[in-house]
């Protein structure tokens, strides 16, 4: 059995605006099918035991957590040493129900953004083409755009903490660029009060 | 910056999280068809200066194909759509109306008429 590690290993960056960190290993399963189907629904339900989330929204419990890709698409999230079990679990509830469940775990890099609320959201708001101001975006919202030239989810857990979804094969451009955006001086100040 | 409403996601998407994908409600002529038919397929475009209908993707986002109807020359956008359909739908070229009276597109226009 090979050694599951994350995309960048732990790296972190301290001194800027925010922390940023590599968030380790994260179970990440993909789910496609009818959102709105009952078993979908139920499946979903008993597989991370979180609710299914609404249109552009993240639900979580204990160590779960639901977001919302796509009209038709889910993204659950766990533990990584579950995920195999979790997309299991899923395909046998849904024998017969047109879906598609896969374990992308691998194949994504999670990054832990942390500090003042303020600086946090403007990190991202650098990067994003997305209305980052607290009145738009919150804990319970999960958006998919670009960070700069590539494709990136993010979501806020709580004020201050934002974890951000990516491509393995970009982790470390999307790593450098959060660093970046979160440089020494270059503060804009946007959302603070 | 072109900003349009993506129906599937609800976001107000700019330009940067689109890719366009050319002219809306095209009829596929493919295997079988004749050479006319083929070839305007291919390449018979209205590509007008005014009220236009194109494919979008949200392809930075929730990646789903959507419709929108907009001004060429203005940039100006009457509204946006979902993908399953063949033809404009009512309401949308209602609001062109309210703007372009009597506009027309291939096959499509006034509703009122
Ligand atoms: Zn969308």
């Amino acid at each position: 059995m090979s050694e599951a590690a994350s995309a960048l290993s732990g790296a972190a960056y301290e001194g800027g605006l925010v922390r940023v960190a590599d968030a380790g290993l994260q179970g990440m399963v993909t789910l496609r099918g009818d959102l709105e189907a009952e078993a979908i629904r139920a499946a979903v339900r008993e597989a991370s035991g979180c609710d299914m989330p609404g249109q552009r929204a993240i639900t979580a419990e204990g160590d779960a957590a639901v977001a919302w890709m796509a009209p038709d698409e889910v993204l659950i999230l766990g533990p990584h040493a579950r995920a195999g079990d979790t997309c299991a679990a899923l395909e046998a509830a849904l024998q017969g129900q047109h879906h598609l469940a896969v374990n992308v775990s691998d194949a994504r890099a999670l990054f832990t953004v942390t500090g003042e609320d303020a600086a946090v959201r403007e990190v991202l708001a650098k990067l994003a083409p997305v209305d980052l101001s607290p009145g738009a975006f919150g804990p319970g919202d999960f958006r998919r755009s670009r960070l700069a030239q590539v494709p990136g989810a993010f979501w806020m857990p709580q004020a201050g903490v934002m974890r951000v979804i990516c491509f393995r094969s970009v982790a470390q451009y999307v790593f450098d660029l959060l660093c970046t955006s979160a440089a020494p001086g270059s503060r804009v100040g946007y959302f603070e009060a | 910056m072109l900003i349009l409403h993506c129906p599937y996601c609800g976001v107000m998407a700019d330009e940067t999280e689109l890719h366009g994908g050319g002219e809306a409600h095209l009829t596929r002529h493919g295997p079988g068809s004749s050479d006319e038919d083929f070839h305007d397929y291919l390449f018979a475009k209205e590509n007008p200066r005014g009220v236009h209908f194109e494919r979008w993707r949200h392809v930075q986002g929730c990646g789903k194909w959507f419709h929108a109807a907009r001004d060429t020359a203005t940039l100006e956008v009457f509204g946006t759509y979902p993908a399953q359909t063949t033809e404009p739908p009512k309401a949308i070229r209602k609001a062109i109306t309210a703007k372009r009276p009597g506009w027309t597109w291939r096959g499509f226009s006034d509703p009122a008429k």
